[in-house]
């Protein structure tokens, strides 16, 4: 057989059998004392390594919300102010148009007024000129009259003064 | 995607520190090799000439004692089970003052025939029917070696498993700790996550065991002097001991679907699913078959290349060889030490694929039919 011809394939048993424990004493032992610890402290520490960096993520991320609620707050205090200074503005502007409405139609009114008291003071002037006037044309008639009686020449130029002596206003 | 990159240029970077470092080493390897191989060179050449085949058969394969180099070796302890029981007693006995093999009588004669341990008659010649009966446990070369990297894999993860109880998780790590994670996490993310999915966390032990394991023993074995130079992950029974561990994972993972796969592939002719299930069930043991012999060819061929390079400088018999061969062998040597890494990555990897394929889910394939 082949194997017997080279002696370098032909497995010695003693060999095999010291082989065979000192494997299974390496991985006992080394399983139990070495590989066991190691591994275990290996991926103890890769698991805190990453907790740890997923608690960093973690405290980033609530960082970036609390950032984001401030700048919310931020955002919704300068809305808040634009809007009381829009609201304060318009109030302002409508107080001032009242107020100009106010004054505008009280001018009209007092200005209504003086034309209806010019316009009543207008009238009864007219009618106390007419009063006057015809007072006056009374007299004079009755002063013509008068006179006529003694001299027609007179009596006119009289008229003529009369008349120049009558000032209407 | 950037992570990913970093990860790879991790390994880059891990991968040329070790280069680099041990640039110093290899130097030292070409030279003790030489050293090695010399008195070796003259002992053959005093019996005729000098066989190339021999010498580097003799390196890549097993020994009942450790050459140190020169005439020094360590013996072993040899341990043999036969029908007699058990024996203990060490490898000295079964050479003499030469290291020549000689006759050892335990419950049976011994003999080293060929570097194995074989039972011999009265006249010293093979009873291969003895040889039977008689089971080799000897602390061999390899198995001394093996033991080395097991204690060393202990040391270094007994430490570094301690670090991170001791220093908990919320520190970075230190010193060998925070060498040693971007390889586990290589492991991890690279090599088990993305072939196994979800329940990968339940097959990391197994994982980095057969990582550390294979990648230990690969640099061990290229350090050529007295600590290494055992080519342990390139024997085929380490690596078929670890290619069956993981074709047992594999199989007692399998889910339904797994093994509805191999015998009766869903979405096809009946007869097509006759056709395919012997197929699927030999792809079944192919799989861990591959696994074996890939890494023992690779580790193997590597060991030869560097010995074969020296040995140049016996072969031409002058001392001029070493100015080509020794800056070659520097040369395979660097290239061994990717392969060194990239061999536990692809055995890694694989055994990951498979064990994922056996436990992936099949939700899509109810809608093919």
């Amino acid at each position: 057989m082949f194997l017997e011809i080279n002696p370098l394939v032909l497995p010695d048993v003693g060999l095999v059998f010291w082989s065979s424990v000192a494997f299974i004493v390496l991985l006992v032992v080394l399983g139990k004392f070495a590989w066991k610890p190691i591994m275990t402290a290996i991926s103890e520490r890769e698991q805190g390594i990453e907790n740890a960096l997923a608690k960093a993520d973690q405290m980033k991320a609530e960082m970036a919300t609390m950032q984001g609620e401030t700048e919310a707050l931020m955002q919704k205090a300068r809305e808040d102010r634009a809007t009381l200074i829009k609201e304060a503005k318009e109030q302002s502007d409508k107080m001032v148009a009242e107020a100009k409405e106010k004054a505008k139609s009280e001018y009209d009114r007092i200005v209504a007024d003086a034309q209806l008291a010019i316009t009543q003071q207008k009238n009864a002037a007219l009618i106390d000129v007419k009063n006057q006037v015809g007072a006056l044309v009374v007299e004079v008639s009755e002063k013509i009259l008068r006179r006529e009686l003694s001299n027609k020449t007179e009596q006119e130029s009289y008229i003529q003064q009369l008349a120049e002596g009558v000032k209407l206003n | 995607m950037v992570l990913r990159s970093l990860k790879s240029l991790l390994v880059l970077a891990f991968s040329l520190f070790v280069l680099l470092f041990s640039n110093s080493l290899l130097a030292n390897d070409s030279a003790k090799t030489t050293m090695e191989e010399s008195p070796a060179g003259v002992h053959e050449e005093k019996e005729g000439s000098f066989n190339v085949t021999e010498t580097i058969l003799e390196h890549i394969k097993d020994d009942h004692s450790w050459h140190i180099g020169g005439h020094t070796s360590i013996p072993l302890p040899v341990i043999i089970y036969t029908d007699k029981g058990l024996e203990f007693f060490s490898s000295s006995k079964l050479v003499n003052e030469h290291h020549e093999p000689v006759v050892y009588q335990g419950n049976y004669a011994y003999k080293l025939i060929e570097g194995k341990l074989k039972a011999v008659n009265e006249s010293g010649e093979l009873d291969k029917e003895l040889s039977k009966k008689v089971w080799d446990f000897s602390i061999t070369k390899n198995v001394a070696s093996l033991l080395i990297s097991v204690t060393i894999l202990l040391l270094l993860f007994l430490s570094v498993g301690s670090a991170y109880k001791k220093r908990g998780v919320t520190s970075a790590p230190k010193g060998l700790q925070s060498f040693m994670e971007p390889i586990i996490l290589f492991v991890r993310d690279e090599v088990a996550k993305p072939n196994i999915g979800k329940k990968y966390a339940k097959y990391m032990p197994f994982l980095l065991t057969i990582f550390f394991l294979i990648l230990v023993n690969n640099f061990l074995g290229l350090i050529p002097f007295f600590p290494g130079a055992a080519n342990v992950s390139g024997n085929i029974a380490f690596t078929m001991t670890l290619a069956v561990f993981v074709f047992i994972l594999v199989n007692i993972n399998g889910n339904k679907s797994y093994w509805q796969h191999i015998f009766w592939m869903p979405g096809m002719h009946w007869s097509m699913k006759l056709f395919l299930a012997p197929i699927e069930l030999i792809g079944v043991f192919t799989k861990p078959i591959s696994l074996m012999i890939r890494l023992f060819a690779n580790i193997t061929a590597g060991h030869i290349l560097v010995l074969s390079l020296i040995c140049l400088i016996f072969i031409f018999k002058t001392i001029f060889a070493s100015a080509i061969a020794v800056p070659f062998a520097v040369f395979i040597g660097l290239i061994e030490l990717l392969v060194a890494f990239l061999q536990a990555y692809i055995f890694t990897m694989l055994s990951a694929m498979y064990i994922g394929m056996a436990t992936e889910e099949h939700h899509h394939e109810e809608a093919h039919h």
